[in-house]
């Protein structure tokens, strides 16, 4: 079967005439494939939220994670194959605690995505080992620089973002969160907005089975920890979701 | 069991020891460091003008003590680790981060190295700290730290003389006498005694040369 990149696809090593390297932009296809995971930087801290679809009922609520600690004071959300999330985070873990041994300081968020950058690009230069098929959100706060967002592609290419959406569902998200003013808004109000774009916007009840909402964050009232999301506020958040979609009715 | 590096080189290995005296003191608004300036081998005295005052970085020194190879290959260390960190963090590092880096290296090589390090400096978030980093490879904060052969006889001196918050003058002269005290005592330090003054303006260096060293009680 022939396709756009036929016979300059085969390796991560192999650019095709006009410049491209095909086996990252196929990475990128996987991270597509994805459920949605949505990162905003609110005021006072980085919420993280993640559509996960329930693939059967035997699953026990809350495993198969999404969002990862690093550190303390770091989360991480990936879209794309979870293995190769889980690997990169692994990485991270090392970073980070290496950092502390070393300086007694915790990694400031900006260099530790810039090593997981380069760990990442790593994997696009040789025709033995694949480049990694997930995207990653980086999100710390700190009480003096205040809320940080990043995003990590396949291609390694390392963002900074005030509002950030990967996987199935990301041009729907991106739109409904450039609407919103995130500068003013908390993150308790971020998890109830997170919860509306990934319920409403981007989750397709006809196509797709249930869905479960993991969310995570580092705030201000974590004291810059970054931690699950109460249960509870998950739910007061869907509760909310639910009765705007009866307002609108 | 046969050595052979005992029985055949014991001459050649006696290491180049800096048996010294070195004092780092935190004053209002910084910290004054000091140190004699005699790095012997033996009975012979290889460099009788050294500066054991080594840069780390823009604001952060260390006073080395111990055989000269060992300090200066791990400030070296220190010192690059401390450049590249703040190339990729985008600020200047801490004493305490460059301190706790002089501890990572002095302890996970112990077995290896005869190595003293006081790290001293001046950073925006703490003032002026000093960090005794001594042989085994632990590491405190103190308001004042001596450190080399020196030392020694200045325990009696340093604990009636020290004062908390001091100016600028008051500390130099404690550490300028404290200095050449011992080098009066200590048969390992000798020569001229060295200071830098490290404030949130940067470093400034002095010189008391032999001949106006403050005699004490002498006949």
């Amino acid at each position: 079967m022939s396709g756009i990149g036929t016979g300059y696809d085969l390796y991560p090593t192999t650019f095709s005439p006009d410049g491209r390297i095909f086996q990252v932009e196929y990475a990128h296809k996987a991270v597509e494939n994805s459920s949605t995971a949505i990162g905003l930087c609110c005021k006072d801290g980085v919420v993280f939220g993640v559509e996960k679809i329930i693939l059967s009922k035997m699953l026990v609520e809350g495993t198969n994670r999404r969002v990862f600690s690093v550190g303390e004071h770091i989360g991480i959300a990936t879209a794309g194959l979870t293995a190769d999330g889980k690997r990169i985070v692994q990485n991270a873990r090392q970073e980070a605690k290496n950092y502390e041994n070393f300086t007694s300081d915790i990694i400031p968020i900006h260099v530790l995505t810039e090593r997981l950058s380069i760990y990442v690009q790593v994997f696009t230069l040789y025709n033995y080992i694949r480049p990694f098929g997930c995207s990653l959100m980086i999100g710390s706060y700190d009480e003096e620089k205040g809320p940080s967002l990043y995003c990590i592609e396949p291609d390694s290419v390392a963002l900074g973002f005030y509002g950030c959406a990967i996987g199935k569902g990301k041009q729907e998200a991106k739109t409904e969160i450039s609407k919103l003013k995130l500068s003013e808004m908390t993150c308790k109000d971020a998890v109830k907005e997170i919860a509306k774009i990934l319920i409403k916007t981007v989750h397709d009840e006809t196509k797709e089975k249930e869905m479960e909402l993991e969310m995570s964050w580092v705030c201000k009232e974590t004291k810059g920890k970054h931690k699950l999301v109460p249960k509870k506020l998950i739910e007061e958040a869907v509760e909310w979701v639910k009765g705007q979609e009866n307002e609108e009715d | 069991m046969f050595n052979f590096e005992k029985e055949f080189l014991s001459d050649l290995n006696k290491e180049v020891k800096t048996g010294t005296t070195v004092m780092a003191v935190t004053f209002k608004g910084g910290v004054i460091i000091a140190a004699d300036s005699r790095t012997s081998s033996g009975s012979y005295a290889v460099n009788r003008v050294t500066d054991k005052l080594t840069p780390v970085h823009d604001q952060i020194y260390c006073l080395r003590s111990g055989s000269a190879a060992d300090t200066q290959i791990i400030s070296s260390y220190v010192s690059y680790y401390t450049n590249m960190f703040s190339i990729e963090e985008g600020s200047k590092p801490t004493v305490k981060k460059a301190a706790h880096m002089f501890r990572e290296f002095l302890y996970q090589n112990k077995q290896y190295l005869h190595a003293a390090i006081i790290c001293a400096g001046w950073d925006p978030i703490e003032g002026g700290s000093v960090y005794s980093l001594p042989l085994g490879g632990s590491i405190v904060k103190q308001p004042f730290a001596t450190g080399g052969s020196g030392s020694t006889y200045l325990y009696g001196y340093c604990d009636m003389n020290f004062k908390e918050n001091m100016t600028e003058e008051e500390a130099e002269k404690f550490v300028t006498y404290g200095i050449t005290e011992a080098i009066a005592r200590d048969g390992g330090s000798g020569g001229i005694v060295r200071k830098a003054i490290i404030d949130k303006n940067g470093v400034r260096r002095k010189t008391v040369y032999g001949n106006k060293l403050k005699k004490f009680w002498e006949k």
